[in-house]
């Protein structure tokens, strides 16, 4: 879809949910518009797509009471703000429509969650990502670097270059609208996710993308959903296989899980922003013995939190479990570096290609 | 081995005074801030007892001034009867001593110690004598006395003693010196303000340190001084009577009807076969096994409740709910009095009241205000048996959360009147667990938990009806101007919601650039002729239509328009002015109308 194309649709379905409200009040109906509940309880694994998404319990909002009206009143208030902006071709990033609603009176937002929280509402009522309504996205999209050529559609002109000859040591941004990235050809075997910068740095210093033809996508902690994007893409589109590699925490395994299942928050996006194939390297519990590697004790938040994940469905497989009671009994967690332990070259030489052929990847 | 002879020569009998000298925490005097509060409590008891019996309003000056590092002076002054001056040494200097011991009826104080025993913590700490001035009438002088306690016989030791000039008529003023901080003041005041609740016809003056605090009275009626009794079968115990009998010369007949209350010749006969004696015989010549079988046959026998309109003096329902409103302000009270019953032969009255809102602090669990005959609780409310009982309530059923009290902004009293109140201790601090009077405390509690529940009842739907109508009349307008501009289309008309969903008698007001403009919109099915208020600082002059009405006064106009409405039919005021103020509907009832300030 072009852009202009993209543009047109978004507001076409903001300002049919405004026009739905003028027809219920036109014939004396209290305006109300309705949508999928958004609670852990409400999500459901779906077959067919292999992600957790939104179930079939909704909720009407309704400006029956004060609160439900002045919520009425705050999207119809970000309605015409979105047109507006989808009009002037102007964007803004969450933060600044935040701070933009000062002058709206009674339909201000007390805190920017609030906000967030709205067009979360709005991408579902309309179906069309925020990045339809030119809603920028604060933090930094990750970077990637490997043999991968790239089409960009800038507000300068259309870009191409090559993920490892075109770019430096940092290797290419992902944007923020990833739907103006086309991938052009590409030499890869596979993708590799990586948590920390440092690792992702020593990947690319030894070479190892150009050993394995391996596509290196820098995590940089939780990942952003334009990163997230990308490796559903590169998955999707050129049918590369996805790992991700992370430090051996009950931290880490969430991030995991947000790049392979998805997350509640952004459940009604699933399809587009999980990679259900996406595979876990490590740092696996057991490799913290296997290669015995410095660690650290597990703090008591550590515990809690791998025992949440042993209740998740999300983490309901016998590999999840038996690697999650290693680790709550060694009591100990290890980060992807120490790996260097072993010496600079050990994770790109051993760890890393044993791994990845036990997987089948290579 | 120690001979029993030596020890002997170690064993000797102990003066009262000399007991509770050593034993203060049983009268309450266990530490230095406890002992100012029960010093004024003691002796405002005394002054209320006194006022009650000459049938006098109570008019109570209370002082506390710091006169020395440590050292308070307690002053304490009524306009009660006085007391003669013969008296005066022993009511003051001698514990155990008091009019009220021997009789059965409901008073504040029973055993006379409490302000002797202040007396006696007085020259413990500081060694001061206990100045007391007190005039029976007009025609009488004043007395001036300074005493002590001679703790080894308990006699009361006269430092001075003079006749004096008094601008009272009558009364009783004492000041106590002794050593104590004021750590405890808002209890204090707490104390005074919760008396001054339960005593709505005393008017109670307090001066601590030179802080003036007045607490009003709101009734001019003396409640009625309750008459004693004599005493119940059921209620005696075999010392009693032994006692009683030894002092009686006549048949076990005639003591039976003449000692006691509720028994006729029918209920003494009845007995007296009962325990297989013969009615001729002299009640003082009895045996103790005789009187032993006596005392059974008088409990097995089935007596009458004693005379409890008579020994009893409940607050009332009325008092007590103006005693509460005028000392904390409230948005729901209701009072309960429920009718008198007895346990083990004394006659009791539980009363009860509820509040709900106001300045009551919305946290945290409930406010329990506990009396026993007109005296405020102040410590050991865990103890307590009015605190269990309202523990055991179950407030959840009437809309209140509860974690053991109930919680919110809630405030429960709870009165305890009664000939003979079972407290745990001798200090008076808590109610026994007497299951007759836990009975009736649950029971009155549960009553007034079914008046809180209609009333929150009642004030969450009205809540939720304002709600919707500030939502329908204030804030979907907004919603449509803003969604008529996105879809580019005419403003969207309102109105048909409004009507809709209200079906009432809706009045707007809205001031939007120097106009207000008051719309009226009967939407309900009948004609409606009602009275439009409004008063605000705008004289609106150029009001249109007229006001049928305008009175001023101090800058504020109220303006008032009368009009008829068909069914559906609409009306407008527009006047320049800048909109504060209110608007009220008369002529419509309640459930039927909706009055909105949009610029509120």
């Amino acid at each position: 879809m072009s852009r202009e194309e993209m543009d047109a649709l978004a507001k076409e379905r903001l300002v049919g949910i405004a026009r739905t409200w003028y027809d219920q009040m036109r014939d004396g109906i209290v305006p109300f518009i309705r949508l999928p509940t958004r609670t852990k309880r409400n999500i459901e694994y779906d077959d067919a797509s292999e992600v957790w998404k939104y179930g079939e319990r909704e909720s009407t909002r309704a400006a029956t009471n004060e609160k439900g009206a002045v919520h009425l009143l705050k999207m119809a208030y970000l309605i015409g703000f979105l047109k507006q902006q989808l009009v002037e071709n102007r964007s803004s990033t969450l933060r600044e429509l935040y701070y933009i609603s000062e002058g709206w009176k009674k339909a201000k937002f007390g805190a920017q969650d609030e906000s967030n929280h709205l067009i979360e509402d709005l991408e579902i009522i309309t179906e069309v990502q925020r990045e339809a309504f030119h809603l920028r996205p604060e933090e930094d999209g990750a970077s990637v670097f490997g043999p991968l050529r790239i089409r960009e559609t800038t507000r300068r002109g259309v870009k191409e270059m090559h993920c490892q000859e075109d770019v430096g040591e940092a290797g290419y941004p992902i944007p923020n609208n990833v739907d103006n990235l086309e991938f052009v050809d590409h030499d890869a075997k596979f993708v590799i996710a990586i948590e920390t910068g440092g690792m992702y740095a020593r990947l690319m210093e030894n070479g190892f993308d150009e050993e394995y033809g391996a596509v290196l996508v820098h995590l940089k902690g939780q990942p952003a959903r334009s990163t997230r994007r990308v490796l559903r893409k590169l998955n999707d589109s050129l049918g590369l296989p996805v790992v991700v590699f992370t430090d051996g925490d009950p931290w880490s395994y969430r991030i995991y899980a947000s790049v392979a299942y998805g997350s509640i928050k952004s459940a009604h996006m699933s399809e587009l922003l999980a990679t259900p194939q996406a595979q876990f390297i490590g740092v696996q519990p057991s490799d913290i013995s296997d290669y015995n590697l410095p660690a650290d004790k597990l703090t008591e938040q550590d515990v809690s939190a791998l025992k949440a994940e042993l209740t998740d469905p999300r983490f309901a497989t016998d590999y999840w479990r038996s690697q999650i009671n290693l680790q709550l009994e060694m009591k100990l967690k290890s980060e992807q570096q120490a790996f260097a332990s072993r010496g600079l070259d050990f994770v790109t030489k051993e760890y890393l290609p044993t791994r990845l052929s036990e997987m089948g990847i290579i | 081995m120690v001979l029993a002879e030596d020890l002997a020569k170690q064993q000797r009998s102990i003066s009262v005074a000399e007991f509770f000298e050593k034993n203060k925490h049983l009268l309450g005097f266990d530490s230095p801030t406890r002992g100012i509060i029960t010093t004024i409590k003691e002796a405002v008891d005394n002054a209320l007892d006194a006022c009650e019996e000459a049938e006098v309003l109570p008019d109570i000056f209370v002082g506390i001034k710091k006169v020395d590092n440590e050292v308070y002076r307690i002053t304490v002054e009524d306009n009660g009867p006085g007391i003669v001056p013969e008296n005066v040494p022993l009511v003051f200097g001698k514990l155990l001593y008091g009019s009220r011991f021997h009789q059965i009826r409901q008073s504040r104080g029973q055993q006379g110690i409490g302000i002797s025993a202040a007396v006696l913590y007085a020259q413990l700490t500081t060694g001061i004598p206990t100045l007391v001035v007190s005039r029976t009438g007009a025609k009488a002088r004043a007395h001036r006395f300074e005493l002590l306690i001679r703790t080894e016989t308990n006699e009361p030791e006269i430092i001075s003693h003079e006749e004096i000039d008094w601008d009272r008529t009558h009364g009783t003023r004492i000041e106590i010196q002794f050593k104590s901080t004021l750590a405890a003041k808002k209890r204090l005041v707490d104390y005074l303000r919760l008396t001054a609740i339960v005593n709505p016809h005393a008017r109670i003056t307090a001066d601590i340190d030179g802080e003036m605090t007045v607490f009003e009275r709101v009734s001019n009626e003396v409640p009625p001084c309750p008459k004693p009794i004599l005493p119940h079968p059921h209620g005696i115990e075999f010392g009693a009577l032994k006692r009683i009998a030894a002092a009686n010369t006549g048949t076990v007949e005639e003591f039976l009807i003449g000692s006691f209350s509720k028994v006729g010749k029918k209920t003494a006969d009845e007995m007296i076969a009962l325990a297989g004696l013969k009615p001729s015989r002299k009640v003082n010549k009895l045996e103790s096994e005789e009187l032993k079988r006596l005392l059974d046959a008088m409990q097995a026998v089935k007596v009458p409740a004693p005379p409890a309109q008579q020994c009893l003096s409940p607050i009332g329902e009325d008092l007590i709910c103006k005693g509460l409103e005028k000392e904390i302000q409230l948005d729901f009270i209701k009072a309960r009095t429920r009718p008198s019953t007895v346990y083990g032969g004394h006659s009791f009255i539980i009363e009860a009241a509820i509040g709900y809102g106001g300045k009551v602090p919305p946290e945290g669990t409930a406010q329990l205000f506990r009396f026993a005959n007109r005296v405020p609780l102040l410590y050991q409310q865990g103890a307590c048996a009015i605190t269990s009982c309202a523990s055991q309530v179950n407030w959840k059923s009437y809309g209140l959360s509860q974690q053991g009290l109930p919680m919110g902004p809630v405030l429960i009293m709870v009165h305890v009147a009664s000939t003979n109140v079972p407290f745990t201790s001798e200090s008076k601090d808590a109610v026994a667990s007497i299951p007759e009077i836990e009975r009736e405390v649950v029971l009155v509690l549960q009553e007034l938990g079914r008046e809180l529940k209609t009333y929150l009842y009642r004030r969450d739907k009205k809540k939720q009806q304002d709600d919707r109508a500030r939502a329908i009349c204030s804030v979907i307008p907004e919603i449509a101007a803003k969604v008529s501009e996105i879809v580019e289309q005419p403003l969207v008309d309102t109105s048909p919601i409004e009507g809709k969903i209200m079906r009432k008698v809706v009045a707007k007001k809205r001031t939007v650039d120097g106009k207000v403009r008051i719309d009226v919109n009967n939407y309900t099915a009948k004609e409606v002729t009602l009275v439009l208020y409004n008063l605000s600082r705008d004289a609106a002059e150029d009001a249109k239509p007229r006001p049928d009405f305008v009175d001023s006064m101090d800058g504020e106009y109220n303006k008032v328009w009368r009009c008829t409405l068909d069914p559906g039919e609409a009306w407008h005021i527009v006047y320049t002015g800048s909109g504060d103020g209110s608007v009220d509907l008369r002529g419509v009832e309640d459930g039927r109308k909706v009055v909105v300030d949009l610029d509120v």
